[in-house]
This record gives C-alpha cells, structure tokens and sequence, in this order.
C-alpha cells in the first residue's frame, strides 16, 4: 500500500488545505473504526494556522540519530468530542517523554493512521515545530495498543508516556504490549475516559525497521480522490470508487444496500454484523460483513472474500465518503472495498496478532488479491 | 360565543406561504396558497385572511394558531437579522486546543461578535467536578461584554450529565447583564462543539424570532382572533410561543418535518414513506409511529456543525418543472433535469403554451395525469416513454433508499408536483394521494402534538431503573412546558447506549415524551 510520493517542494509539507484530505484518507483507512477525524482535523488545522504548516519527512530519511515519537489519544471517542483535549497535552507529553528518556524527540509519527489518531501528531508536530515521519504502526486502524508492527517486530512499548487536560503525568515502563495496553486503559479511566499517549518511541532505525511507510501520503492521496482535488478533479462521483482502488490495489469486492443490521457494545466494543444485498453487477449476490469497531470479516454468499489484517471499507456507494460501523444502517447503499495489509501483518507472527483468530472468527487467513482471483476463476 | 377549537396553519416558504384552517376533529376545512412578502409578515396577513374567507368561518372559533417557517433557517444562511452573542464556555483547562467558534465562517463570526470566553468550569464523563467554576471571572466576562451583546451562550463540558454550573452561571449572567441567555444542556446532546454551535446559533436568532412572532400575533389580533400562538419545530411537534422564543433554533428544519407529518395527518397512515413533490425538487421522509424519522447524522447549517433533532430527508431533482431532454440518434438518449423551470412553469411548460419539454407534460402525455383546463401536449412518443420510463426508475430508487424494511411500503404522495409519479411503483404496496395534497405542510404546522427530549448520560453503578425514570421524568416535564396537556403526556420512547470504549461504566439514555397540545 505505501506510495512513493513524489518529492516536490509541497509534497513535503502539511498545510490547512492538506488536513481535510488527509482525515477523509484516514477514515477510509480507519476501516470503520479509529474515531471520527473531525475534532482532530480542527485542532491540526488552528495549530497550523497559528505555527506554520508542517514539514513531513520520509522513514528513508532517518537516522539512528534521530528519536521519534508516536503521539495519539487513547480512549472512548464519545469523550474526545465533548470534553475536548487541552491544547497543553501536546507538549507536556512531549517534555514528559524528554525528561523520561533523555532523548530529545527529534520527530513525531503516529501510531495508527486510521481514523482520529491520524491528527493528534500532525497537530503535535505544527505546535513543536518538529517534522512528521510519513508512517505509522499499523497502516489501518486497530483496537489494542499492541497491535502495532513494533511489537511484531520483538520490540516493546518502551516507555510509555499518558498526560491528561489538568497536567497528570504518568510515566510507566510496562514488559511488553499488552501490559501496556492493561495499564494505559486504567489510568486513562482515571484521567476521565481519555489521555494523550506517547509508547514505542525508538530511534531512527528501529523506526526504519519496523514503521510502515508512506502511510500519510496514502490518506492524503485517499482523500483528494474522494474530495476531486488537483489531479481527481475531472473524476465523475461514481468513478471515484474505482479510482480509488486503482491507487490502493484494492478489490472492489461488492455494492449493495444493508438489508440487516445487528449491533451491540460488548466489553468496550462495537460488536456485530451487516447483511448486503447486491445492486448493479451484484444483484442476486448477498454479502456479510463482521465489524468489532473495525470492519473485520466480509464474505459474498458465503465465500470470504476479505479478512483482518486486510482492510476492509464501506463507502457510500454514491460519493466514496467512508461510513463508520456506527452510522451504518439500514438502507444504505455502500460499496465494499477490501484493500491488502502491509506485509508485516501477513507474517506468521502478524496473523497471530491481528489475524482472524485473534478477533475469534474461525476462518482461514488468505489475502484479499487471491481470494478475488479465485473468485474470478470460478466464475 | 359558538363553538370553539379550530385551528390556523400556516407554513411560511420562500415562495408559497401556505394557510389552512382545521377544525376541532382535525379535519381541514379550507386551504389556500399565496405569494411569500419580503415583509413575512405581510403574507402571513394576507393567507390569514384567504384562508378564514374560503372556510367562511367566524374568526372567534379559531382557538389556536401556528406557524411553521423557515425564517431562523433563512436568518443563519443569509447573515442577516442576527443578534450578538457573548460566549461563555465551561470546561478550562480542558478543550484549549478548539477554542469557540473554531471553523466558523468569518461573515458569520462577525455577525455574532467576538466575545468568546473560556472559563473553569464543567464536569468528567463519570459526572466528577473538572473545575469548579470561578464566579469572579464569569463576573469579570460580564464586565467586558456589558452593551455588546444581545444574548449569552453558556456552555459547559458535559453539562448533559449535570447542569448545575450551566444554571449557575445563567444566573450570574441574567443578574449583570440582564440579556437573555441560552443554555447548552437545554438545546443539545453530547458532542461540545456542535451543542456549543446550536447554543451559540440559538442565542442569535433570539431577536429574529421575537419579531417575526410580533408580526404573528399581531396579524392574529387585528382579525380578531384569539388564539394561543404556537411555532412548529424541527421533530414535528409545536411549542408553545414563550418556548419557541427561548428555543428559536428548534424551529429550523421545520417545513420538511411538517410536510411529512401533514402527508401522515391527510392519509391517516402512521408508519410510511412520504414523498413530497414540488416543481424542482422531491423530498422523501420517513413516517415512523406517525413521526418523521430523525437524521443520525450531524446536520450543517449554513457553513455550521450542529447535532439539531433534524428529519433524515432525501432530495432528489426530480418535481414538476424538470426539464426533459433528447439527444443522441433518433433522440434516443433522454435525460431528466437536474435543471427545472420552477415556478415558471405555467409559462413554459408545453402543456401551458410554452416550448419546454418538462416532467409535467410527459405525465400528462404518456402517464396518464390530468390538470382541469389542459389538453396533453403532443411530442415524440419514443421520448415520452423513455422519460416516464425515467421518473418511474428515479422515483423506485429513491424510495427503496429510504425504506425503513425490506417489505413493501405505503408511500404518501403529496406536494404541487405529485401528479407526475406514476400510480404503480415497484416496491410500493400501497400509494397514497390524499386531499389537500397541495397544503400539506401546512397541515402538519396546524396539528397539535407536542413532544419533550433529553439525552443525558448517567453511571450505571446506580440503579438503572432509576435512570430510566429520571431521564422519563425530564422529558415529560420538557413537554408539558412545550405545551402539552400534563395528563395526556406519554413516554414514547426511551433509549439506552453504553458509551463506547468505557467498559459500560456509564450509559447514554434517550427519553422522549408527547402529549396533546393543551385547550
């Protein structure tokens, strides 16, 4: 999925204009989950405003010199979006992880490009006036902290870094992952329901071993598709879809309208699933779709047709615009787009951690590109 | 005096405002249609005075009057008429990072004015005190909007779950300042800053509305009627004047809502599709338990997020005046609109002498439909066909899009451009066109339900049989002050939500309420 971008001048910098395109990109990327990117895009928007756009660096650029920092929130999303983060949060979390460490950051990433968390560095970034890395830790969004290509790589959380909007510090050095993600989840309950975190800071190397890159460029190229900036402005609305997995390597696995919806939170998540009945080429066709705050399983009559690490998406089937697995209803005519994962995910030790299994569906892993071409085939 | 209880509807557009007159059982008893005035007011006189002579009824019978408009609407979109609003945010030293009235448009930042504060103030998600407030810098705010506002907005940070502050504060303003003041917990849900943007949009139209009611009532007494005033809002429900003066913003989105909720009064049906025809544009609504269907999405008004209680409505550009075009060999491409004649279409259309081809004609020609005093225009049949062919195919698409279920729908046909939807549509089990087609929307302002909603969270370790009868309670007192006749009031509907990514701690619940509008 990662795109070389093309190193013009203005390809290396953020600026108000970019933000809007790049959380359209990162809730397409958010798979349905990862928080709605509208507060975050306000708060990057006023701070580069204020500061100055922000300079965006490629991982081929780091070196063992460098110290990056992945910023982001942790939390329930129902609280990002009443009470708002403290604009103060971004800087002590930086100074907090400075003081920790003793390693002065020498740029920012974030962790999870999918959805809200595709903000916070960038906002992080124009208000220190450090570059961003255009990469991330998991290329989607995901659920738990330690579904990050960090931990597959055998590195842990290092230390780990949670400030609240009254100034609480807390710095820990959990053992791995998923004592991070224990640890994190209680104070941020304490610190009311949300935090803005720092894990997995490491230096340049180990960022060039394990970060996916170009990640941010892929959402900002997603959203000017599905705006029709610059290059996608001749693209009619209903081309938009395919252009979009044109630039993705995605699979166009179906368009229908959800005829059944089933939905409950469970232990913290969004947990259920979407009956689809097939329109235009699909028609007679039905499809399933399982979603535990992201879309994980899709299946067309039966047959998979995508599954987690793969990224799944529905997008309105007239604008491309992404639809969440919370605004999901009946009715709506969506396509469903399966995109492949980064690489690391499709290890064996990718899988564990993120594959099927791990979400308990009892399916058997294969990528999205040779589920559709057997579907080709047999057809 | 003789019988008593009528009632007056008025729907105020921006090119018909429509009158009718029901009467005590709520059947219509004459309806009229005429020119909007650029003075609201004036037309507003002059559809009263239509519609009393058509109903040919003693003005003295007419017990309640409402108006439905879209003048807040019209207020917020066009900048004009728009008070100055001092904001008051609660929730320092959170919510820095997105100060007030972020992402506003400049125009309308100027129209409110630029006293925006961010105090101490608001609460946590599990209802624990964020900061208390400090009554000295509220005081010190006063001070320094003192004669440069018309309204203060008080907001504060998860205020849903506990008001106290927000009250506190009201007060504070109210005893220094004395201009009105608009409360967040009181107009919107979770979600600061489009509950912070309704508060703020409320507080500015406090004027507009207040005038436009002058006008109302005026026009009411000169006719001699007396009549308790009420506005129609955004869910499909009245409020009584005095509510509507403190809740203007609640009146936007109205015409729509009134439009599916006169289709639902006129059909008699409860649960259905209506499908308001007008000449540029059709609108589909949902009826559910004899109320629209409200929108789950965040609704943006002119230029401003806002999470308003809006009607979930579908607009498509297909109505009575859309232009229909041939092209390609044998002009065997036909296309429909998007573009209409509008209002001009009693000049245009080839029905009425004119020279464009337009959905009316080819309803009238290939479908079927009559209109008193026109013969069916003569044009190419292949054209004819294909364009019906083409309102059908649009008219089934939408309305599967909006179908609440898979089973087939009752679907309501109302608006001037309805004659031109065929009487057979797949998808459709029943289709509907009622009397008094026309003047729908003005029905719906007419009918006499009045609703109360909260949204509040609460922590599940209490007991949540209590909850429920809390959030129950608050909705039928917020009926009854809209209005409501305290011993028809009903729970209609109470909802749960646990907040996501919070292991259950604390639950989200919806009540709302309705009764029937009080004699």
């Amino acid at each position: 999925m990662s795109i070389d971008a093309q190193r013009s001048g203005d390809d290396r910098l953020i600026t108000e204009a970019d933000v809007d395109e790049i959380a359209l990109g990162a809730a397409v990327l958010g798979t349905g989950g990862g928080g709605d990117p509208h507060v975050g895009a306000l708060i990057a928007k006023r701070l580069i405003r204020l500061h100055g756009p922000v300079r965006v660096i490629g991982v081929d650029e780091l070196s063992p010199a460098d110290f990056v920092v992945p910023i982001g929130g942790i939390g329930a999303p129902s609280v990002d979006v009443e009470r708002i983060m403290a604009e103060s949060e971004l800087l002590a979390a930086l100074e907090a992880i400075e003081r920790a460490t003793r390693r002065i950051p020498t740029a920012v990433m974030p962790i999870e490009v999918g959805g809200g968390n595709s903000m916070i560095p960038i906002a992080a970034a124009a208000l220190s006036g450090l570059p961003i890395v255009d990469a991330d830790a998991m290329g989607r969004a995901f659920p738990e902290a330690q579904m990050v290509t960090f931990h597959l790589a055998g590195y842990g959380p290092g230390t780990t870094v949670l400030v609240d909007h009254h100034g609480n510090e807390v710095v820990s050095r959990p053992v791995d992952g998923a004592w991070s993600e224990r640890l994190a989840r209680s104070v941020t309950v304490e610190m009311g329901g949300s935090a803005t975190m720092i894990d997995y800071a490491y230096g340049g190397e180990v960022v060039q071993e394990c970060a996916i890159p170009g990640t941010l460029t892929a959402a900002k190229r997603i959203g000017r598709i599905l705006l029709g900036h610059g290059e996608s402005a001749e693209l009619r609305d209903d081309a938009r879809i395919d252009a979009l997995c044109d630039e993705l390597d995605a699979v166009r696995l179906f368009d229908g309208k959800v005829t059944d919806l089933q939905r409950q939170f469970e232990g913290g998540f969004t947990r259920g699933a979407a009956e689809l009945e097939g329109v235009g080429d699909d028609r007679g066709a039905r499809f399933r779709l399982d979603f535990q705050n992201e879309m994980l399983l899709a299946r067309r009559d039966g047959v998979l047709a995508a599954v987690t690490p793969d990224l799944i998406a529905v997008l309105d089937l007239a604008t491309g615009a992404p639809i969440t697995t919370e605004s999901l209803r009946y009715g709506a005519r969506v396509a469903v787009i399966g995109m492949p994962c980064h690489e690391k995910w499709r290890t064996p030790v990718g899988l564990d951690n993120a594959g099927p299994a791990h979400f308990g569906y009892d399916v058997e892993w294969a990528p999205v590109e040779s589920l559709a071409a057997r579907r080709k085939e047999a057809a | 005096m003789g019988a008593r209880g009528y009632r007056i509807g008025i729907d105020v557009g921006g090119t018909n405002t429509d009158a009718v007159i029901l009467d005590e059982r709520l059947a219509v008893v004459a309806s009229v249609k005429s020119p909007t005035t650029p003075d609201t007011g004036d037309g507003v006189a002059a559809a009263i005075d239509a519609v009393i002579e058509a109903a040919g009824v003693d003005p003295a019978v007419i017990s309640h009057a409402m108006l439905g408009t879209t003048h807040c609407t019209n207020a917020i979109v066009e900048r004009r008429g728009l008070g100055r609003v001092g904001i008051l945010r609660l929730g320092a030293p959170a919510t820095t990072a997105v100060p007030p009235l972020e992402g506003w448009p400049d125009d309308l930042r100027r129209a409110i004015g630029e006293h925006a504060y961010l105090l101490p103030g608001g609460y946590e998600v599990d209802g624990r005190v964020l900061s208390s407030l400090d009554e000295a810098a509220v005081r010190d705010a006063c001070h320094r909007m003192r004669g440069e506002v018309d309204a203060v907005a008080v907001v504060g940070v998860f205020s849903p779950i506990d008001e106290r502050q927000e009250e506190r504060v009201a007060e504070i303003v109210s005893a220094e300042l004395g201009v009105p003041v608009s409360r967040s917990a009181r107009i919107g849900s979770l979600g600061l800053l489009e509950r912070e943007n309704a508060t703020v949009l409320n507080a500015a139209l406090m004027q507009t509305l207040r005038s436009m009611a002058r006008g109302f009532v005026t026009a009411l007494e000169a006719r001699g009627i007396d009549a308790e005033p009420y506005f129609g809002q955004n869910d499909g429900t009245l409020m009584r004047l005095e509510y509507a003066l403190e809740f203007p913003v609640f009146t936007i989105g109205c015409g729509p809502t009134n439009s599916i909720r006169g289709a639902a009064h006129l059909s008699g049906a409860s649960d259905a599709l209506v499908v308001d025809i007008g000449g540029t544009t059709t609108d589909i609504g949902v009826l559910v338990g004899g109320f629209p269907r409200q929108s789950a999405h965040a609704v943006e008004i002119g230029g401003i997020r806002t999470n308003f209680r809006m009607p979930d409505v579908l607009s498509v550009g297909l109505g009575g005046g859309t232009v229909v075009r041939a092209s390609g060999p044998a002009n065997s491409v036909v296309t429909l609109g998007p573009d209409s004649v509008g209002y001009r279409l009693p000049q245009e259309g080839l029905a009425f002498g004119g020279t464009t081809l337009t959905a009316t004609d080819v309803a009238l020609s290939v479908g079927g439909a009559t209109i008193d005093g026109l013969v069916a225009p003569a044009f190419d049949a292949t054209v004819g066909e294909a364009a019906w062919q083409s309102i059908r195919e649009l008219l089934e698409d939408s309305i599967d899009r909006m179908k609440p279920s898979a089973a087939p729908v009752q679907v309501i046909l109302v608006g001037g451009g309805s004659i031109i939807a065929p009487d057979e549509l797949d998808g459709v089990g029943e289709l509907i066109r009622p009397e008094h087609f026309g003047a729908a929307n003005a029905v719906g302002a007419a009918l006499g339900e009045v609703a109360g909603q909260v949204e509040k969270i609460y922590r599940v370790d209490g007991d949540r049989r209590d909850s429920r009868d809390d959030a129950a309670r608050e909705a039928t007192d917020r009926a009854r002050l809209a209005g409501a006749d305290p011993a028809t009031i009903e729970v209609v509907a109470i909802e749960e939500l646990p907040v996501a990514y919070m292991d259950g701690q604390a639950v989200l619940i919806r009540a709302r309420a309705v009764g029937r509008l009080a004699a």
